[in-house]
């Protein structure tokens, strides 16, 4: 047995069950979620603002919002997968399979990025019905949702099995992910900020997700898609880098 | 024929500093039912977490049918099968999904006659769709040796098996290691439960400290380190013990009416003779007299004893 690709679809199949099992949560809330902020953002503010770079507030925000849902949907998702069996215990059975590491992680972050693009695409389903939504470039804008849902999903793995507790799994997603999120251009362009806050706002990483995303429906952004291509990819590598650290050491998971 | 299990100076360091096991050497014959026994903390659990692959060990090395644990992990953890101490379950699934969950995660492809197989063999095919939560612990035990069984291991593992266990499911599992056995399935457990070793093992190791103290067939380490007693019924009863028998260190028993001599079965010289003589001597005479072994539990005591 080289690879143990039924360890990979058992694992896999299990975590999307853990989904299906609270389906109701896992899709009515990104929906409520999207529409409340079309009713705020879009309908309130939004016909105030009218259009950004031609194109209309309400239709401006949405590939923020799905970015701003993939980012903690993927990041919860995985981080959680891998937590809840750390803390109930049933991790024995996890370290004392025939799996390699990159097995796990390919079934466990797989899953997590699955569901978090699956609910990326409700949410596109469900702002389509309040805007109309033009998607200029469809294969890059699928391109960067999985790249960002793998990315983030490899990142949550890596919160799950770093926190030692429930409190630390929130830590990260609510102190650091969702201030990023919210300050990453996901509202407005940040090109409407003052000189200074702009250049502050390039250290943000998510920055370049959103403005990558959006330039894949309307043409158009804050960053070149190049620069957002290459720091989503430096995202990527350093989370494969802190994945494979923690197999090399063991960190967590083994005495 | 080659030992299914080679351990060979196996050490484990915890980070905080404590030594679990301690250059621990043994070696497990395959279709053999091996009891490791030891109070808690002695690193039977650290012992079989190696083995397993859950621990890293700090030095040593381990093969499982020839396959090194390390270089060749996967081919060595198909073999092995692990009922783990604790009820570690996933409470939210059912006992159908998450005993085939376990045949899936080691590589065995699906096979719902065997695992509809083995849940009735341990009486869980009535509980295949309940959520494992809504079990009672002895099912909860009983879904975990479903799940070790899952991939048909050829090592089972079991992990103070009987611990918090009714006596029917006790019984029910003793049936079960030996049908296993008879189909050549090794069986390695951990216990401090001495009537559990005494009635299942071939092989008994006993582990203090970390260390192997002793690893022996049952019935030689019963003869060889059991210590028998003399009972004497005597025809009058005593109220005290007579002087000139001080050295043989009689307990007085039964309110007068019993005497009882301890000695050393494997010694050279076991006394017997000299105390009879001496105590038609002192005058006591008795009618009756039986002789019995000491239990497993009176040896592991002793020997744990004299390690500290």
């Amino acid at each position: 047995m080289i690879v143990n690709h039924r360890a990979v679809a058992s694992i896999y199949r299990f975590e999307m069950a853990r989904a299906w099992r609270t389906v109701m949560q896992s899709v009515i809330s990104p929906v409520l979620s999207t529409s409340l902020y079309f009713v705020v953002f879009g309908a309130a503010i939004g016909s105030r603002i009218q259009s950004i770079e031609g194109v209309q507030y309400g239709a401006y925000i949405v590939p923020g919002l799905i970015m701003l849902s993939l980012l903690t949907q993927s990041i919860a998702n995985a981080s959680f997968g891998i937590y809840f069996p750390r803390f109930a215990g049933t991790i024995y059975e996890l370290l004392s399979a025939p799996v390699s590491f990159v097995e796990v992680v390919v079934a466990y972050v797989g899953a997590a990025a699955t569901k978090s693009i699956i609910i990326g695409l409700i949410m596109l389903a469900t702002a389509a019905m309040f805007v109309d939504l033009e998607i200029r470039h469809p294969v890059w804008m699928v391109a960067f949702l999985l790249l960002t849902a793998v990315t983030f999903s490899l990142f949550g793995f890596i919160i799950g099995i770093w926190a030692d507790g429930f409190e630390k799994l929130q830590l990260v997603p609510l102190l650091i992910v969702t201030p990023l999120t919210f300050l990453g251009g996901a509202f407005y362009s940040i090109d409407m900020l003052p000189p200074f806050w702009r250049a502050v706002s390039l250290f943000n990483p998510v920055v370049y997700l959103v403005s990558g995303f959006r330039w894949s429906f309307f043409g158009q952004s804050d960053v070149s898609v190049g620069v957002s291509l290459a720091m989503t990819f430096l995202f990527l590598a350093l989370c494969l880098a802190g994945v494979w650290w923690i197999f090399k050491t063991g960190y967590r998971l083994k005495a | 024929m080659p030992p299914i299990i080679s351990i060979s100076q196996l050490s484990k360091t915890y980070s905080s500093g404590f030594q679990a096991l301690k250059s621990v050497d043994l070696d497990i014959s395959q279709g053999e039912i091996f009891a490791l026994l030891g109070p808690n903390g002695a690193g039977k659990t650290t012992l079989i977490s190696i083995v397993c692959g859950i621990v890293n060990a700090t030095s040593g090395g381990v093969t499982v049918g020839g396959h090194d644990i390390r270089r060749d992990f996967r081919a060595a953890r198909e073999m092995i099968g692990l009922v783990p101490q604790e009820l570690t379950t996933d409470s939210f699934e059912s006992v159908w999904a998450t005993v085939s969950f376990s045949r899936g995660l080691f590589g065995r492809r699906r096979d719902d006659a065997f695992v509809e197989k083995t849940l009735k063999d341990l009486s869980l095919w009535d509980k295949r769709d309940a959520r494992i939560l809504t079990l009672s612990g002895g099912m909860k035990r009983r879904v975990l040796i479903a799940k070790a069984l899952a991939h048909e291991p050829r090592v089972l593992f079991l992990d103070e098996p009987t611990a918090g266990v009714d006596v029917e499911l006790r019984r029910d599992m003793w049936q079960l290691v030996r049908g296993l056995r008879e189909t050549g399935v090794t069986i390695i457990l951990t216990t401090h439960y001495i009537e559990e070793a005494e009635e299942m093992a071939d092989r008994i190791g006993v582990i203090s400290k970390g260390e192997i103290i002793v690893v022996e067939q049952k019935a030689e380490l019963m003869s060889k380190l059991g210590r028998k007693r003399l009972t004497l019924n005597l025809q009058e009863p005593l109220s005290e013990i007579p002087d000139s028998l001080e050295p043989y260190r009689l307990e007085l028993k039964s309110g007068g009416c019993e005497l009882v001599y301890t000695y050393d079965a494997q010694g050279q010289r076991t006394g017997i003779t000299r105390l009879l003589t001496d105590l038609s001597a002192a005058g006591v005479t008795f009618r009756d007299l039986q002789t019995e072994q000491s239990s497993l539990e009176e040896i592991f005591v002793g020997l744990v004893k004299d390690k500290r």
